[in-house]
């Protein structure tokens, strides 16, 4: 088990610093100059006052500098939580910037993913027992499954918010309300919340459904159930089995849908002006904000990873043998 | 007699069509005896010894009938033969190796198993540990995961654990093909004397092995191409076989008792017919050196001696 | 999007399937074989129609209609009629919506042919490479993919195309297929690995075929059938992160595509807020569709070519 758990950190380590190394290099090494071009985002300026731009600029960026300090001393900023300050924040440290946006990105992240997994595994496992909800499940999975998710996002606003106005159209609360901690705020966040929520959970939902159906039906199909059933076995005790084992690759596949899951909870934001890392990122990336455009993918990576050792412990907690000094898992 | 099958006809479903992998079985085990199936991959053995358990999804039930102990078993009905299954017929599956629920460990899966069938596991388990030590494994394999035991445990774990309950028949399904030389030399000798202990009452072993049945079997059924095609104690069947099939099967072998791997008899020419749609008459004759204007009738399976039944014209007796 | 692992196509090994079935279906062999069991799919037939009817669209939908997808000479914000040129309605700007929709789709086609071609050719290179040669080849690679597996593709091909200026279909193509590999590399490493024992193997290397021969001759038309439905679900994810890029503003410049329809909708046109759903309802609905279709087509492939799985 320690050899498992070595063996995904060091994956996780090494995963991050590969990142964290690309998330350096990309600005260096893009075609096109980053410092020529936010100097042409400043219009028309006198030569002195361009050349005078460009160095506080290339400063910043640390550009003038040899490319093995550059790194180093991304490295020490990195470690120490610094990572620059955001133009469109108007100056404040990006760190600062995307914390006040992450909260959030995690209630609508958290919630998703943990009750569209719960959800759709419930629903996969009782369809493929019964024919006539398979005949429901599937199809309507597949279409979930196949919605891209700012798609659902445009057409749950569309119907639920532009027509039938149940629920607001866009932002993270009220625009005449002030955070605080009133019943009134906090019904008007929910609000405010419950779209996007559901756009990400009902794609997932999809997803998790059709995955647990067929694991489920390839388990009735395995050997051990076969034998349970030729000893005469009663179905109940068949189906208890194959459900505990279709969980195991569910939770595995958990682990690889994160960066899916992660990706489609940016673009749901955005069309719902919901205020996270995603609406932050559409931000930085219309004002060429770079560093904090990087500090996101940072703090998105950092994320899924994070993300990616809860499911591994969780693993561990759910397959039986990776605890008898078996390496479980796949990844 | 134990077993009694008549006239047992069990097809496969295809997008095709029906496959007569099973047409018209009809013979019977007596108590203590143990009888080997025999016969090339696809001739139906398989579907012999499931269809007296349990059919899979494809297998259609289409006549005949299977009578154990004086009752009739209700093979059509998977309800139905539940409780039979394990108490009265029970199995040791071909693929023993991944018959055991790999994330339960063993005793709990057995424990479970047997509540399941309104069984208590705590009378049951001192017997269950005597029988353990019996084919040679631990008391600790009940605290242990199928992934942690070698092949050769696995298998004695599903022979103990079908066995049980002391069933009346016991279906062996290929036990030996994935195994190595010695083990299944072991396992047949288990076999053996799960029957002199009288844990089973009587058993089928099908394999395409015949050196494990000269080992182990009291008597030999042979299948070509879903019919019966010669059954007669096991000396008779080596060293007097009369059905021609069975003559090439058993000149085949280069030497009784040396292990034969290949699946597909590669010392008789040709290939089975397709089962889909068959054609009338005997079945071998296309390979068949004896063939003759007959064979184009479907041949009788009948006694020519006392407990020696053969299907084919060319054999005395049988030209009725 | 999510449970694509999970759809992921199942080779089974042909051990325990009955003897006398895998007869019949033997005597049926390849082409035919493939072809009397497809037009027996519904799901397949289903799943192709679709298909045929989007490529139909995205190949004839432009020549026939001939109408530049960004000119805005017509009138704007017209809801659909039956009108030469306004069958899908008008955007914002005078744009038909529907040579928006027939060139978009085009371009998803485009996108998901090469993006999730380039990332089959990856995950294969990187599988059967992993999976034949085993030891530290397996390790490297191993890591390699885990590394990849778990940086989310869309973030990386966020921060690049930030930085990009001009970009084109084919570079958000190479982009998608270069990163989403990883899970294809596994899966395929996984069924060589189960391949790799078989006699057949054995027997090839003992006429003394070098690695590479074996894989392309031996072992991959082994799995061919796997190897396509892999192709088919990568098509899918790619069409999907496309539409995600496309959505945030990083898709191709000077082009036009599904996601970029949505995107131009939403952030330009404040197509929600007016209600202009001609707009960005048929996008979207074109790339679920597609990936929908596609999705559908795998189970149905899975049931042709594995006859476990076939309804009787």
């Amino acid at each position: 088990m320690r050899k498992y758990f070595g063996r995904k950190l060091f994956t996780y380590t090494l995963t991050f610093f590969i990142a964290a190394t690309i998330d350096w290099l990309i600005p260096r090494f893009m075609p096109g100059d980053p410092v020529a071009g936010l100097m042409a985002r400043q219009g028309a300026l006198s030569p002195e006052g361009a050349a005078a731009l460009s160095k506080y600029y290339n400063e910043l960026f640390g550009l003038n500098r040899p490319l093995w300090e550059q790194f180093f001393g991304f490295w020490t900023a990195l470690i120490q939580g610094d990572l620059g300050r955001s133009v469109f924040g108007h100056g404040r440290p990006v760190a600062e910037t995307i914390m006040s946006a992450l909260p959030y990105t995690l209630a609508l992240l958290i919630p998703a993913i943990l009750l569209s997994w719960w959800a759709g595994n419930t629903f996969g496992a009782m369809a493929a027992r019964r024919k006539w909800l398979d005949s429901a499940v599937l199809p309507v999975g597949y279409i979930l499954t196949a919605t891209p998710y700012m798609w659902l996002g445009l057409v749950l606003a569309f119907v639920l918010a532009f027509l039938l106005r149940i629920f607001p159209l866009s932002g993270g609360y009220g625009f005449n309300l002030e955070p605080s901690l009133t019943w009134a705020f906090f019904v008007d966040l929910v609000a405010h919340w419950i779209l996007p929520f559901l756009s990400l959970f009902l794609v997932g939902f999809g997803g998790w459904a059709i995955g647990m159906r067929n694991m489920i039906i390839y388990e009735l199909e395995s050997d051990y159930s076969r034998y349970l059933e030729a000893l005469g076995a009663p179905q109940s005790l068949v189906r208890k089995y194959a459900f505990r084992n279709a969980m195991l690759p569910q939770v595995t596949g958990l682990a690889l849908q994160l960066g899916v899951i992660v990706a489609g909870s940016l673009v749901t934001e955005i069309v719902f002006s919901y205020p996270g890392i995603g609406l932050l990122l559409f931000n930085a990336i219309k004002s060429e904000d770079y560093f904090l455009l990087q500090g996101i993918f940072i703090f998105v990576i950092a994320g899924v990873l994070i993300a990616n050792f809860l499911v591994d412990i969780a693993y561990v907690i759910v397959d039986p043998r990776t605890r008898v000094g078996m390496r479980g898992g796949t990844a | 007699m134990s077993l009694q099958v008549s006239d047992l006809r069990v097809y496969y479903r295809s997008l095709a069509g029906d496959v007569q992998a099973l047409d018209g079985a009809t013979f019977s085990i007596a108590d203590k005896e143990i009888m080997g199936l025999a016969g090339e991959s696809g001739c139906g053995k398989s579907t012999l010894g499931n269809s007296l358990i349990r059919l899979d999804g494809r297998m259609k039930y289409v006549a005949g009938s299977v009578t154990l102990d004086g009752n009739k078993l209700p093979i059509w009905d998977q309800k139905g033969m539940n409780e039979f299954r394990f108490r009265d017929v029970s199995v040791i599956p071909q693929y023993a190796m991944s018959a055991m629920n790999p994330t339960r460990k063993i005793g709990k899966m057995t424990g479970e198993l047997l509540e399941s069938r309104g069984e208590s596991y705590q009378d049951i388990k001192p017997e269950l540990l005597r029988r353990l030590d019996l084919v040679g494994l631990s008391q600790d394999v009940l605290n242990r995961y199928p992934i942690e035991l070698s092949g050769g445990m696995k298998q004695r774990m599903v022979m103990v654990i079908s066995t049980l309950l002391n069933p009346s028949l016991l279906i062996a399904d290929e036990i030996t093909s994935a195994l190595d030389v010695s083990t299944q030399r072991a396992v047949a000798e288990t076999l053996v004397s799960f029957r002199d202990h009288g844990f089973v009452k009587s058993m089928m072993v099908i394999t395409h092995d015949l050196s494990i049945l000269y080992q182990t079997a009291d008597s030999i059924l042979v299948m070509y191409a879903g019919k019966l095609a010669e059954k007669a104690p096991t000396a008779t069947i080596i060293d007097k076989p009369r059905h021609p099939y069975t003559k090439m099967l058993i000149s085949s072998l280069p030497e009784v008792g040396i292990r034969y791997a290949n699946k597909k008899l590669a010392g008789i020419p040709g290939s089975p017919p397709a089962l889909l749609n068959p054609p009338a008459g005997c079945r071998f004759r296309a390979r068949c050196p004896l063939a003759f204007e007959k064979c184009v009738e479907e041949p009788p399976f009948v006694q020519i001696a006392p407990d020696h039944s053969v299907a084919c014209w060319k054999v005395p007796g049988s030209n009725a | 999007m999510t449970g694509l692992a999970n759809t992921e196509p199942k080779l089974e090994s042909p051990v325990g399937a009955p003897a006398a079935v895998a007869t019949v279906a033997a005597s049926r062999k390849g082409r035919g074989e493939f072809l009397y069991f497809a037009l027996r799919s519904k799901k397949f037939l289903f799943a192709m129609g679709i298909l045929l009817v989007l490529i139909a669209i995205a190949v004839l939908g432009p020549m026939i209609d001939g109408t530049d997808p960004v000119a805005t000479d017509l009138l704007p914000m017209q809801p659909p009629s039956t009108d030469p040129g306004y069958w899908l309605g008008t955007t914002s700007f005078g744009e038909d919506v529907f040579a928006q929709f027939a060139n978009g789709l085009r371009a998803t086609f485009f996108v998901g042919l090469l993006g999730g071609g380039l990332a089959a050719l990856i995950g294969m290179a990187v599988g059967f490479t992993a999976g034949y040669r085993g030891g530290w080849t397996d390790e490297i690679l191993n890591m390699l993919t885990n590394v990849v597996l778990v940086i989310p593709s869309l973030a990386v091909l966020i921060v690049i195309s930030s930085y990009l200026k001009a970009r084109g279909v084919l570079f958000e193509a190479v982009f998608i297929g270069a990163t989403s590999w990883p899970w294809a590399a596994r899966a395929i490493r996984a069924q060589t690995f189960s391949l790799r024992s078989r006699d057949f193997i054995d027997l090839a290397k003992l006429s003394g075929r070098k690695g590479w021969r074996i894989i392309v001759e031996e072992i991959a038309p082994n799995m061919s059938s796997y190897l396509f439905m892999t192709f088919i679900l990568l098509f899918g994810g790619a069409i999907l992160i496309a539409a995600s890029l496309d959505f945030i503003g990083l898709g191709p410049t000077g082009g036009m595509s599904l996601g970029l329809m949505m995107f131009n909708a939403v952030t330009y046109g404040a197509a929600l807020l007016l209600g202009y759903w001609w707009w960005f309802i048929p996008p979207g609905l074109g790339i679920m569709a597609t990936v929908g279709a596609l999705y559908v087509m795998n189970v149905g492939l899975d049931e042709i070519f594995n006859p476990k799985l076939r309804d009787i």
